[in-house]
């Protein structure tokens, strides 16, 4: 894998482990509305979430100190590891949308009220992330070479 | 032994106050300033020989120490006995923050580099018996760690060591010892039986987070300790408490391990040719 890619999973490490955060803290802390199991007893529910919590906790500090390796061997590459972030946040919104909520149905983001619009707020929510990390890609390549944090030349 | 450590606060009575004091409690708090002088000593000399000692770990172990310190005091002890909250507070700093900074002040590479040289092989040999190893091994260190937390707060020992001032003691000290164990099996630079391998250091410190979020919830969503004095809602502070404070002691944990897996890939990198290339690019 060269640079630029790695770059871009170091920064997409870290956007997956920022939105499983938000989506547990507001969605099941915060507002309680549901477990990332919740299929099975409240017990089964509140250990699915600990397993989450441990795997964002230390994607975000891995995904950290991946940059960090990265820029101590001057292969930092900054415009593709701000793509790969905003493709994971909108990737991990998409695929708990689509895959988490709707074909395993492992849980759904509320109980008691009318799916659709919560459905639709988050996975277009997650679109539009995913659109954004997609846009600053292109450009990165558009630009390859031209933005290495380390090895600056002017971009033609 | 200065007043404020044998000083008994009138605080009003409570069922469990008696537990709160005893003469191993203030033991303890006398062997962690002995411990603390013996840190500073060992860095005063250290430096005057000429050899090294880092700044951060010379701010680390005092850090650690002063959080430990800080809990065993009175005024917090009998606070932690009569407020489930303030007994929270309390054992996250005895066994969850202290610890940390106490691991990362690297003490038993300090001692061995001050103590005579039959002495420091003797404590060597120590560390490397049978039993420390099987001690200090990342699961047993979690199950001890985790473990000792929820065999104290799901079953009727939280209760029971409110009127024992024995108990009282083992568990403070199974705290701050279980802590210590799992902050060096996870992030420790010490010398110790066996080095952990950084897969494993990862995995365990995966479980123990998972672990412990769960425990904390479990907590707050059923209502534990079970069979003491306080209500639910001191209950589910405590919980929230634990949850929060766990994390942030567990993010240090993860930040130095990763620290040092990433310090040690500098080293290896420093002599690689893809790091002479990156030089000779830049």
């Amino acid at each position: 894998m060269d640079a630029e890619k790695r770059s871009a999973w170091m920064g997409a490490l870290i956007g997956i482990g920022m939105m499983a955060a938000v989506d547990e803290i507001v969605f099941h802390q915060v507002l309680g509305w549901h477990h990332f199991y919740d299929r099975s007893t409240l017990a089964v529910g509140l250990l699915f979430d600990g397993l989450l919590h441990a795997s964002e906790l230390i994607a975000i500090v891995a995904g950290f100190f991946g940059l960090l390796a990265l820029r101590k061997r001057g292969e930092l590459d900054l415009a593709w590891a701000w793509a790969g972030f905003f493709l994971g946040l909108g990737g991990f919104q998409v695929l708990d949308g689509v895959v988490i909520h709707k074909v395993l149905r492992l849980h759904q983001i509320r109980y008691g009220v009318p799916l659709l619009p919560y459905d639709l707020a988050w996975n277009l929510a997650g679109l539009v992330l995913m659109g954004v990390g997609l846009a600053l890609l292109m450009r990165a390549r558009k630009q390859r070479g031209g933005g290495r944090a380390f090895a600056p030349h002017p971009s033609s | 032994m200065p007043s404020h450590l044998t000083h008994h606060p009138s605080e009003p009575p409570h069922p469990g106050a008696a537990g709160a004091h005893s003469a191993g409690m203030d033991g303890l708090l006398v062997l962690a300033v002995v411990v603390l002088a013996l840190y500073f000593i060992g860095v005063v000399r250290r430096l005057r020989s000429g050899a090294a000692w880092s700044a951060f770990r010379s701010a680390s172990f005092p850090f650690g120490m002063g959080l430990v310190l800080a809990a065993l005091a009175p005024p917090l002890a009998t606070l932690g006995h009569t407020d489930l909250r303030m007994h929270m507070v309390q054992h996250l700093m005895l066994g969850m923050l202290g610890p940390v900074g106490i691991v990362l002040g690297a003490p038993v590479t300090l001692a061995l580099s001050q103590l005579p040289a039959p002495t420091a092989r003797r404590v060597v040999r120590v560390l490397h018996s049978r039993p420390a190893r099987l001690v200090a091994h990342p699961v047993t260190a979690l199950a001890l760690n985790i473990g000792g937390m929820a065999g104290l707060y799901l079953t009727p020992l939280f209760a029971r060591m409110l009127h024992d001032p024995a108990l009282h003691l083992a568990v403070h000290v199974h705290f701050l010892a279980a802590g210590c164990v799992f902050s060096w099996a996870i992030a420790g630079t010490d010398p110790g039986p066996a080095r952990p391998r950084d897969s494993q250091r990862i995995a365990v410190l995966f479980g123990a987070i998972a672990a412990h979020a769960t425990l904390a919830k479990a907590m707050f969503a059923y209502g534990f300790p079970r069979g003491t004095p306080f209500d639910i809602e001191a209950m589910q502070d405590a919980a929230k408490i634990m949850y929060y404070g766990g994390d942030l002691s567990e993010l240090l944990l993860a930040i130095a391990l990763f620290a040092s897996l990433h310090a040690k890939r500098g080293q290896r990198v420093a002599k690689s040719p893809v790091r002479v290339a990156a030089i000779g690019r830049a």
